[in-house]
This record gives C-alpha cells, structure tokens and sequence, in this order.
C-alpha cells in the first residue's frame, strides 16, 4: 500500500489576501469583524424566528419588543388585510410571473392603484415591485441628459441611484437648507429642464422637510417638485397623505413617491402624480417594464391597507402620543436624539460612537428590545444611530417598558 | 478674471479645509492628499460655488481630482 492514498485531497485554502475585485471590500470586513470581535451580537443578521404581532417577534430565541420596523400603523397582521391576501392567492395564484405591460397586470393591481388614487385624491397611479423601484423609475426616468436634479444631500439610497441611473446634472444642497436650495436653482442654466427631490420625513433623524417653503421656491423657479412620503403615509396629516398634506401644498407637488413597506404594511412601490401625461410612464420607465408585477396577495394586502388607512384616525392620533412619549422619556433619562422635539414616528437616539452603539444595540437586544442600528455612510455626519420606530400597536405600557430598558442598557453601556 | 485669480481665490477658500497645512500645488489631489472626506467635499463644493456665482455638479466633481483641474472647472465657468 503506498502512502500516497493516505493522504487525504489538500486543496490549497485561498487566504484571501490575494488582490481581485473584492479587495475594495476588505475595510468594510476589517470593520465587521473589529465589531464581533468586541463581543455583540451581529446587528445585521438577526433572524426572527417568530413574528406574534406588529410589535413582538421571537429574535435570536428571546421574546422581543419590535421597536425598529417601520411598520407604523400596525397593518401587518391585521384581519381585513390578511383575508384580502388570502383570498387573492386563492383566487389568483402566487406570482404573476411578468411585467406590469405584458401579462403582469390583474384585476388587484388596478384596484390597488385606485386605492392609492382615492387615498391621495389624485388623478393617476402607478405601482412598483418596490419602493426602490419607484424612485429609481421615476426620478431616472424623467430628469435625462441636460437636465438638472436638486436634491437634499440626505436624501435616501434609492434616491441616489435614481440620479446615478439618469444622465441628468446631479446637484445637492445641504440638508433642510431652503437659502442651499434656491441658490443652486437660480444658478441653472436659463431653459434646462430642472427636477427637485424632497423627502416629507427624513428616515435617519426622524426630522421632517420645511416643505411649504421649499416648494413654492421651486415652483418658482419653474422646478418640478418630487416629494418620497415613505415614512409620513398614514401618518402625517388629516388624512395620512404625508408631510406635504400637513404643508398644504398637495396641488403644488407634481410627484409622490410612497412604498408599502411602511405604514401600508407590505412591500411595493409607487408614484402618484396629477400630470396629464403620466400615464405614458408605463411605457418608458424600465424599472416598471423590466420586473416582474407584485403578487396577486401582496396588491389585494395593499388595496385593503391603503383603504384602512384613510379613516384610521384613532391609530394616527395613537401612533403620536406614543411617539411624543417615547421622546420626551428618552430626553429626560439623559439620552441625545435627532431632534429636539418629535416630528415624526421616528425617533433617532444618537450614539457616541459605533462600537458604543453596537454595545448598547446589543444590550436592548439583551432586554428584549429590537432596534435599527444605523451606522456610516447609510448616516448623516457620520453618526451612529439607534433608530427607533414606532407602532401605533405599541401599547402605553410597552412604551414604559421600552423606556426602562433604554435606562438599563444605557447605564451598562456607560451612555447615560 | 483670469486663471490666476481664479486659483488666488480657491486658495484662500481651501484654507479653512487644509487641516494638515499641505502645500497646494496643481498635483494635489482632494481625496489623497487634503483627505477630503464626503462631508468636507460637499462644505468645499458649497464655498466654491458661493465665491463664483456657478454649479458644480456632483458629475462634473467625479471627473476632479486635484486642485489645478478644479481651478480650470472654475476657469471655465466663471470666465
């Protein structure tokens, strides 16, 4: 017997220091790693093994207060939607398997976007797979070669990538900076097409646009005006329409862009928009055209949330006494937030440092409490956040909870 | 204006941003050299774009990269 067959196949190990084209990844891994490495738990791969309600699942095997969510009003498990879903993938199937312009378009989708027409009182409506869709369609779509984008440096991901899809100038200002803006519209070349981007709330600090004032600003200047409501829509104003319903200036904004994947309770996107023309957007806007239709179940969940949302006045009034509570009990144990007073259903409790934010992320992990760590560069200032975001759901009492273990894990972490 | 004045000008607005008191020549670059970081460039961009009454636009600062390519962006503009 030779000795050659005693040994077993040695494939060399790749050590992965050899240069490629992941090598411009190797500081974010250095970072993760430095992170686990003092001890927490991985902020971004906690798995929930259980969801019991919109604010309580089973994470990482512990019982937990859903306090990061974005699922504002609570609509994920409520009886109306679920049935609506149910009964859709009876009636309908489990996928669509094609674009909105070909064989993607059912009886749901057209009642979704009707939902959304009457929720908005607007004249036209158009879904998307996903809220990142939405804005990457849109904003991509209409500013082109020539034309200019304004928008506000903090503006969200799919925001960027929208503008980074088109070819149109890309030109920011600063955040919430309404004298930024209008100095940069007076600058743009006499005829070019121009196009401003605003978020209603902006997701990271919980703070909302000056609206009123930025619009009519862009209005003047002959801008048309694209405003993301993702994290007002049912929400802010009267009838949960967002910030600029708040603003009153529904009539002066030529786009909203909103998703399901917050107070809707889903996932999708969408654009509503009085244009006379928008309709043609189906045609030219690739991001539509080139994916798969939202399922049946998912488009029936939406229309009967969107429905329940415009009368859902006890759940907004709640959702801000809880938001109101939590702020105001944050501040009081000591804690630095995004904002001094609370604009929206976000609160922003701003942490020293990451490896501080991580140890205090994993500590309220600890209590049974569920959070966004927000970390650079997703962060403005390169701050790193525990972003809080609550639930109209949230009972009073969960909400003191909440409060007490803030206090216990910001004592331990050496925060407060 | 000419070239010359355009670079005076930039130079006396860089100032505040040079923390390392680096000395400026055509070849330094923003990110490299000055260690630029997004935050810094958008305060830079915004004071440039103040002195001279024009746009820089986040295409156009993709394509600078040293001082002298930004003094000729200017230049270009402003004259």
């Amino acid at each position: 017997m030779s000795e050659g067959i005693m040994q077993s196949d040695q494939p060399t190990e790749r050590e992965g220091d050899t240069p490629d084209l992941f090598s411009k990844f190797d500081e974010t891994i250095a970072l993760r790693e430095g992170l686990l490495a003092s001890g927490v738990e991985d902020p971004f791969s906690l798995v929930m093994e259980k969801v019991l309600s919109p604010t309580r699942a089973i994470c990482n095997g512990r019982d937990t207060i859903l306090l990061g969510t974005y699922n504002y009003m609570g609509m994920t498990f409520d009886p109306d939607v679920i049935a609506g879903g149910k009964q859709a993938l009876d009636d309908f199937g489990s996928g669509t398997t094609g674009s909105r312009v070909l064989n993607g378009t059912y009886q749901g989708h057209k009642e979704c976007e009707d939902a959304l027409r009457e929720f908005y009182a607007m004249d036209h409506a158009m879904v998307f797979s996903t809220g990142y869709q939405a804005n990457l369609g849109i904003i991509s779509t209409i500013a082109g070669k020539g034309d200019y984008i304004v928008l506000d440096i903090d503006s969200h991901a799919s925001i960027w990538d929208g503008c980074a899809m088109g070819n149109a100038e890309v030109v920011p200002f600063k955040h919430n900076d309404i004298e930024a803006m209008e100095k940069r519209l007076k600058r743009i070349p006499e005829g070019a097409g121009k196009l401003v981007v605003l978020e209603g709330v902006y997701s990271m600090l919980g703070d909302i646009a000056p609206l009123a004032e930025m619009v009519k600003i862009a209005k003047e200047h002959g801008a048309m005006v694209l405003v993301d409501e993702a994290h007002s829509m049912g929400f802010i104003g009267e009838h949960g329409r967002g910030v600029c319903e708040q603003a009153g200036i529904m009539d002066d904004v030529d786009f909203i862009i909103g998703t399901f994947s917050k107070s809707v309770g889903t996932v999708g996107g969408f654009c509503v928009s009085n244009h006379p023309k928008f309709e043609i957007m189906r045609l030219v806007c690739r991001p539509y055209v080139f994916t798969a239709s939202l399922p049946p179940s998912v488009v029936a969940t939406a229309a009967t949330s969107i429905r329940k949302l415009m009368t859902a006045k006890d759940k907004r009034d709640h959702l801000w006494k809880n938001s109101q509570r939590l702020h105001s009990g944050l501040r009081e144990l000591g804690f630095r937030l995004g904002t001094d007073e609370p604009q929206s259903a976000i609160v922003a409790v701003i942490m020293p440092d990451l490896e501080k934010g991580a140890a205090m992320w994993s500590a309220l992990l600890t209590e049974g409490l569920y959070v966004n760590l927000a970390r650079p560069p997703a962060t403005p200032a390169n701050m790193t956040l525990l972003r809080c975001s609550l639930c109209a759901e949230h009972s009073d009492e969960e909400v003191e909870t909440i409060l007490g273990m803030f206090e216990r894990a910001g004592k331990a972490v050496g925060i407060i | 204006m000419d070239r010359a004045e355009v670079d005076t000008r930039i130079r006396s607005i860089i100032e505040p941003f040079n923390k390392k008191g680096i000395a400026i020549t055509d070849d330094t670059t923003f990110a490299g050299d000055l260690e630029f970081d997004s935050l810094t460039v958008m305060d830079f961009v915004a004071a440039i774009e103040d002195e001279f009454d024009i746009i820089i636009s986040m295409n156009q600062q993709a394509e600078i990269e040293k001082f002298g390519q930004l003094v000729d962006a200017v230049n270009d503009q402003a004259s």
